[in-house]
């Protein structure tokens, strides 16, 4: 057994954050992730140099990483600035377009930005898809496409037949109407009325799949480094804040909590490296469910704690940890919330 | 034990609802349930209907224009006025200043300010935490200095709710730099108006707009603003804190918002299955149903305590504690109820054919974090808490 990260990996946090810390500060954060089109054309060329984008993708495919800990390694050190640009779609199609076979040299390179429309409106199950593919082209209607408002392409999963598949759009075609996400960050909802389309992959379930395990992955990775940054702010304020002639963190009502948190944080670190671990294994499905339900879970009580004992002064826009927490609750809504995903490990202990 | 509700009190609800229905401006109450931002005058509307009706101030003594409703009607009107969905009623004026004036203000006081809250000529806001003192509300740092006929007022309140609508500020301010923090604070009318008064914006969490910073330098302030006496002002905080522990509970709210959850999850999707039918949701659900049912006896239970005994007690922490546990429980449960739609911004570009939810839910991540602040203002829980185990328990 060994837990500790890679020489490259340590690399790439390293840089990465640096990168960040610098071009993702919470005063230019917030401005970009709620002000369309929520991305940085700066950042993300940044984002691009650096490799993060080849660090997503098989090097079968020209990438030089995609595997569980390349992900986690990265969306850890995303989470931790709060970094609104649309890097979960651009894993997400890296997995489809490898998936299909296709050609990831755009991505890769940043030059092209991909969306992934799974989700319609008031359905996020893979069994209710209704847009429908007719003649090359597609109709229907996704709802809550991350990344959506800036896409060039946006990789379609529809009904063909009885199977669903992959199509590529060009998101001219469509009608897409972008907005914001009250935790920073952009989505669109994507109208389609026999938009031309092309066909990337028939059968694409065991792809769509393999993607959306890929993102809950990644969103628990995401969560994990902003609970990091969370639970740091905390305990400083906690040591700052004075009321009553003493810090507030000498109350010993705050210091369990606290330390609560802590062994929380821990436990979802643990399931991070334990799902990442199983990525391209049999079990990876469940235990990505096991790892986004935990995450959830924990980054909701992370969250309602922080505000909780930083009192009134974390219900304020102006200070990031507010930031931090809207992040941290919003997750679980992305692909699957906790609910979602324990049903999905009450399932493996039901079946014989 | 008997749980029903009189005759009189089943026509005393009849009557409140008929009120609601001709009186409450259905724009209102339809921005109320979209969470959509109130505007003063939306307010203030309702606040002259009510005062129409001569239910504004039901607690104030009969000559002042109250009228004398027992602990059960108040707790009937509450859940009226929530499942109408009418505004909540500011509480700084009537619920908060007048107690204060009816035990410790001047008759000329008294005949001055109480009539100009009912009919809505003074909006107030409370002035109490500042920068440096939330919690321990007795380490204020805001000096109001004797010149003449006046104090002299400088320093610093914070998170003053609606202050950007109010006409007069009620704060508590330090007349005495020595001894005891407890025994040097005043309780201070100040007019908005006056020069060196500023108001600044604080945006909260969730974007919304109700909270301010209101910055004091060189205000002068009439000596006859002064309420009780000087140094007093702590007594009277801590009478108000005690006393006005009216709906504290919010059951009203939250009887309103279950029903809301409740409609929207029985409500077929696309598919035609129902979320209410998702165990694991309806387990959610059925949860905050079982505490909601016991917290109205809990609340009745404790109120009419009160009422017996003429103080609210102690018990009034326990009331706001869980109340708010399950008020922020179902805001939680209705935000997952959306899914991936809880997550957009509300914005009218989210309107007609591009909304996700009906607009009623189009807020509800909103209002969660919005009202995390409940378990904050009004003492925090952990304040409570403390008071709970000394007082309660004699821990
Ligand atoms: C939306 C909003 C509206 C408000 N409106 C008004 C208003 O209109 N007028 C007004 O005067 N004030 C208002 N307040 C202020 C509110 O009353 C204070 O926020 C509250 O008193 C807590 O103070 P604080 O925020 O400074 O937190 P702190 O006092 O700094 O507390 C931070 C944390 O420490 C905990 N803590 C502190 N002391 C102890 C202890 N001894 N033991 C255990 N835990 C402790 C607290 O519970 C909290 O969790 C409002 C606040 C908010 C958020």
């Amino acid at each position: 057994m060994n837990f500790e990260q890679t020489d490259d990996h340590r690399m790439l946090t390293d840089s990465l954050l640096r990168l960040l810390t610098d071009a993702c500060d919470a005063k230019t954060r917030n401005v970009t992730a709620y002000a369309a089109p929520f991305h940085s054309p700066d950042l993300w060329s940044k984002l691009a140099d650096l490799g993060v984008f080849y660090a997503l993708a098989d090097p079968a495919q020209g990438g030089f990483g995609g595997a569980g800990f390349d992900i986690t390694t990265i969306f850890q050190a995303l989470g931790k600035a709060l970094c609104p640009e649309p890097v979960l779609p651009t894993l997400m199609a890296a997995r489809l377009l490898t998936h299909a076979g296709a050609d990831l040299g755009p991505l890769l390179s940043g030059a092209v930005h991909y969306a992934v429309a799974v989700g319609e409106l008031d359905s996020w199950s893979l069994d209710e898809i209704e847009t429908t593919a007719r003649n090359g082209t597609l109709t229907g209607r996704k709802s809550v496409v991350y990344g959506g408002a800036v896409a060039e392409k946006i990789l379609v999963i529809a009904r063909d037949g009885a199977e669903l598949s992959l199509f590529e759009i060009a998101s001219a075609d469509a009608e897409v109407i972008p907005y914001a996400m009250i935790d920073g960050g952009g989505a669109a909802e994507v109208f389609l009325d026999a938009t031309p389309a092309r066909l990337l992959l028939e059968n694409a379930g065991a792809a769509v799949q393999d993607a959306l395990d890929a993102a809950a992955l990644a969103l628990s990775a995401e969560s994990l480094g902003a609970m990091d940054v969370t639970r740091d702010t905390l305990v400083d304020y906690l040591k700052q804040r004075r009321q009553f002639g003493r810090p507030i963190g000498s109350n010993q009502a705050l210091q369990h909590r606290a330390v609560e948190l802590v062994t929380e944080i821990e436990q979802v670190r643990s399931i991070v490296i334990l799902a990442a671990s199983r990525m391209g294994t049999d079990s990876q499905t469940r235990t990505v469910s096991m790892c986004k339900h935990l995450a959830g879970r924990v980054a909701r009580r992370v969250a309602e704690e922080a505000i909780q004992m930083h009192g009134g002064i974390a219900m304020t826009w102006e200070a990031p940890v507010s930031h931090y927490v809207k992040r941290l609750v919003m997750i679980d809504s992305q692909f699957g919330d906790t609910d979602y995903h324990i049903k999905r490990v009450m399932e493996g202990l039901q079946a014989t | 034990m008997d749980l029903s509700f009189s005759l009189a009190e089943v026509a005393f609800r009849a009557e409140v609802r008929a009120f609601m229905a001709d009186s409450l401006c259905p724009k209102t109450a339809a921005k109320v349930r979209e969470r959509r931002t109130l505007t003063k005058h939306d307010m203030e509307a309702y606040h002259t209907a009510l005062n129409g009706r001569g239910w504004l101030a039901p607690s104030w003594p009969a000559a002042y224009g109250g009228v004398g409703w027992t602990a059960v009607q108040k707790h009937i009107f509450d859940e009226e006025a929530a499942r109408a969905a009418a505004p909540r009623l500011v509480p700084f004026g009537i619920a908060m200043l007048a107690p204060v004036l009816f035990r410790f203000g001047t008759q000329d006081q008294r005949d001055h300010y109480l009539p100009r809250i009912l009919d809505g000529t003074d909006w107030w806001c409370q002035g109490y935490s500042e920068p440096g003192a939330g919690s321990d509300l007795a380490g204020l740092n805001t000096r109001a200095v004797r010149d003449g006929d006046a104090y002299i007022v400088n320093g610093q309140k914070t998170w003053t709710t609606l202050g950007q609508h109010a006409d007069w500020i009620f704060c508590l301010v330090r007349t005495k730099p020595d001894g005891k923090p407890q025994e040097g604070i005043s309780f201070l009318l100040v007019d908005m108006q006056t020069p060196g008064v500023e108001v600044r914006p604080i945006r909260l969490i969730e974007g919304g707009y109700e909270v301010n910073e209101v910055f004091l330098t060189d205000v002068r302030v009439p000596a006859s603003n002064l309420v009780g006496e000087e140094n007093m002002g702590w007594t009277i905080a801590k009478y108000l804190l005690n006393h006005e522990r009216n709906n504290i509970a919010g059951v009203g709210f939250s009887i309103a918002a279950f029903e809301s959850l409740l409609a929207y999850a029985r409500t077929p999707r696309r598919s035609g299955r129902r979320l209410i039918d998702d165990t694991l949701f309806a387990a959610r659900l059925a949860r905050i149903e079982i505490d909601l049912e016991a917290m109205k006896i809990t609340n009745l239970r404790l109120v009419v305590a009160g009422e017996t005994s003429g103080a609210p007690g102690v018990e009034s922490s326990i009331l706001k504690i869980k109340g708010v546990e399950i008020r922020q429980a179902l805001n939680d449960l209705s935000r997952r109820a959306l899914g991936p739609a809880a997550a957009p911004f509300p914005s009218e570009d989210l309107d007609g054919n591009a909304a996700l939810v009906p607009r009623e839910q189009a807020a509800n991540a909103g209002e969660y974090f919005n009202n995390r602040k409940m378990s904050i203002y009004g003492g925090s829980n952990e304040i409570q808490k403390n008071i709970l185990a000394k007082a309660m328990l004699g821990l």
